[in-house]
């Protein structure tokens, strides 16, 4: 059941409980229990929003960051990864296989605030060796929804 | 001038939906829980096969039975499903959707006067096949008290001399009705006994929301040499428009039905027979999904039915439920017009189906939650108008 609870809250997470249990074919309590467990275990950790920010009158630059650091003995990654986490325009922090070593994902209100971020703050970090900001231009799907363009239902109408 | 229409196709009625579709272009913002065919997009990786077969420049014909490969994919298929081992080479034909398939077996077995059972409500092209095959379509009138099952004293009693085929289309639109193992085995008893070939249209097998998989009355004992398999991808893999079916039978019906589709058609279309191999190499996890998605909106019905007082049986299989409105003493066709005039709900009167469907919706849910949420709330408001 939590499988298929997981499937469906990750791409709505407003749904109604009990209608939520109709569609599994489960009691109502057994599946709020189950969600309410799942959160306790720290396996639902949020709810957010997809909002596509383009299409507001409000102004936000997303930038994705390179980084590449020098982990420390019997710390690993970790003790960096969390300093650069903490600062709060912080959006993600992977640690990440291939050519770099954490990814960091982040807003700000413009171009300039994310540069100032990145050299004062991230760059001057003791470990971090060097970053490569990315700036993103176009979102274009996000969390597995298409932006750009809405569905419309083209079937016909009848069909035996 | 001379009339050079034939009068046989003159006889056939036309489709009784026709009627709504003019009513329903009139209208802006209708909901339509009408359509037979899934809300999914083609996944990606097969739509993509399809366009890299276009880019390769594989734009020929195939040879008439289909191509190796996919004949070879379609008998995988079968084995993993039904546990049933067909020859690639002398016992499958890829066909134009499965509605070729019908045609094509109707005609390549029927000889004038032959009797063909269907039982009804059913899909709507097998009495016109039938009548333009020159057969003659004996209908059984499948009871709501029996979930729409055939039961093997019903076929015993529509069974004469001159009975032939017995057609059996299960899961079943638009019932949703579905045929377990021992539902099967009592109607293979018959068939055996009485020396009658089936059709088993299997073109819902993937979308069978029981304990137990769908199970082919090909795969009990004694029927497979008896029974003519017919499936396709449109409503497994959501490939409707690439019309692509096939059918899988003893060999001496397939040698002759290959003659018939290769004068009528030539072959299936290429790419689409190209997108299929790769449907069936990797799109069990497509299928698991979308049937996943189907059984929650079928759940989701059945209850909102249940608490609107509407009766209606558990479908377990397809994607179309099928309540009954006996109740508000109106005609099938009178409340689907009234619903699609007054709350611009678009379903399908149960008769489309065959006689017996009177007193029946086919509600269709190859629709997202959210647009079935609307069209559920219109028809509640609907149906509590017609009680006050």
């Amino acid at each position: 059941m939590r499988e298929k609870i997981l499937a469906i809250i990750e791409k709505n997470s407003r749904i109604d409980i009990a209608e939520l249990a109709v569609m599994l074919g489960e009691e109502e309590i057994e599946v709020a229990n189950c969600i309410a467990a799942m959160q306790e275990e720290g396996i639902i950790c949020g709810y957010h929003t997809l909002i596509d920010w383009d299409k507001t009158n409000i102004e936000k630059v997303s930038a994705i960051i390179e980084v590449r650091v020098t982990p420390q003995r019997g710390q690993g990654f970790d003790t960096i990864a969390e300093r650069i986490y903490k600062y709060p325009e912080v959006n993600s922090v992977y640690l990440i296989s291939g050519g770099y070593d954490i990814m960091v994902t982040l807003e700000g209100k413009s171009l300039k605030e994310v540069a100032g971020f990145v050299s004062d703050k991230l760059s001057t970090l003791d470990s971090v060796l060097s970053t490569a900001t990315h700036f993103i231009l176009k979102k274009y799907k996000d969390h597995g929804t298409v932006l750009t363009k809405k569905y419309t239902d083209e079937r016909l109408k009848y069909t035996p | 001038m001379r009339d050079f229409i034939a009068d046989k196709i003159k006889d056939v009625k036309p489709s009784g939906i026709r009627k709504f579709f003019d009513i329903v272009s009139e209208m802006q913002d209708a909901i339509s829980l009408g359509v037979g065919e899934p809300d999914f997009d083609t996944p990606w990786h097969i739509r993509d096969e399809g366009i890299y077969s276009l880019e390769k420049g594989r734009t020929f014909y195939t040879s008439n039975a289909g191509l190796k490969d996919l004949k070879i994919e379609i008998c995988n298929y079968i084995k993993r499903k039904q546990n049933l081992d067909y020859d690639y080479n002398k016992q499958v034909l890829v066909t134009v959707g499965g509605s070729e398939a019908i045609d094509v077996a109707l005609r390549c077995m029927i000889n004038p006067g032959d009797e063909v059972i269907i039982p009804e409500p059913c899909y709507v092209s097998y009495v016109p096949c039938t009548t333009m095959a020159d057969g003659v379509p004996v209908t059984i009138n499948l009871k709501n008290e029996n979930n729409f099952r055939l039961t093997a004293g019903e076929l015993l009693d529509a069974i004469t001399d001159k009975t032939k085929i017995l057609i059996l289309a299960f899961p079943n639109n638009p019932t949703g009705a579905i045929m377990e193992r021992e539902d099967l085995e009592a109607i293979a008893k018959v068939c055996i006994e009485k020396d009658i070939f089936v059709i088993s249209d299997e073109i819902y097998s993937e979308l069978s929301y029981g304990d137990k998989p769908h199970v082919s009355i090909a795969a009990i004992e004694g029927m497979k040499e008896r029974t003519l398999m017919i499936n396709g991808f449109s409503k497994a893999y959501a490939m409707t428009g690439w019309r692509l079916g096939y059918a899988v039978g003893p060999e001496a019906l397939i040698k002759q039905m290959i003659k018939m589709h290769q004068f009528a058609i030539m072959c299936a279309p290429t790419t689409s027979q190209y997108a299929a191999i790769e449907a069936l190499r990797n799109g069990d996890s497509d299928v698991e999904m979308m049937r996943e998605a189907y059984n929650q909106r079928r759940r989701y019905l059945i209850h909102a039915f249940k608490e609107m007082g509407l009766p209606c049986f558990e479908p377990k299989g397809a994607f179309y439920v099928f309540p009954c409105i006996k109740e508000f003493g109106m005609t099938s066709d009178e409340f689907a017009i009234k619903l699609l005039e007054e709350q611009k709900v678009a379903v399908v009167p149960g008769t489309a189906f065959g006689d017996c469907g009177e007193g029946f919706l086919r509600i269709s849910y190859a629709y997202s939650i959210d647009d079935l949420k609307v069209a559920i709330g219109r028809l509640k408001i609907f149906v509590e108008g017609l009680r006050k």
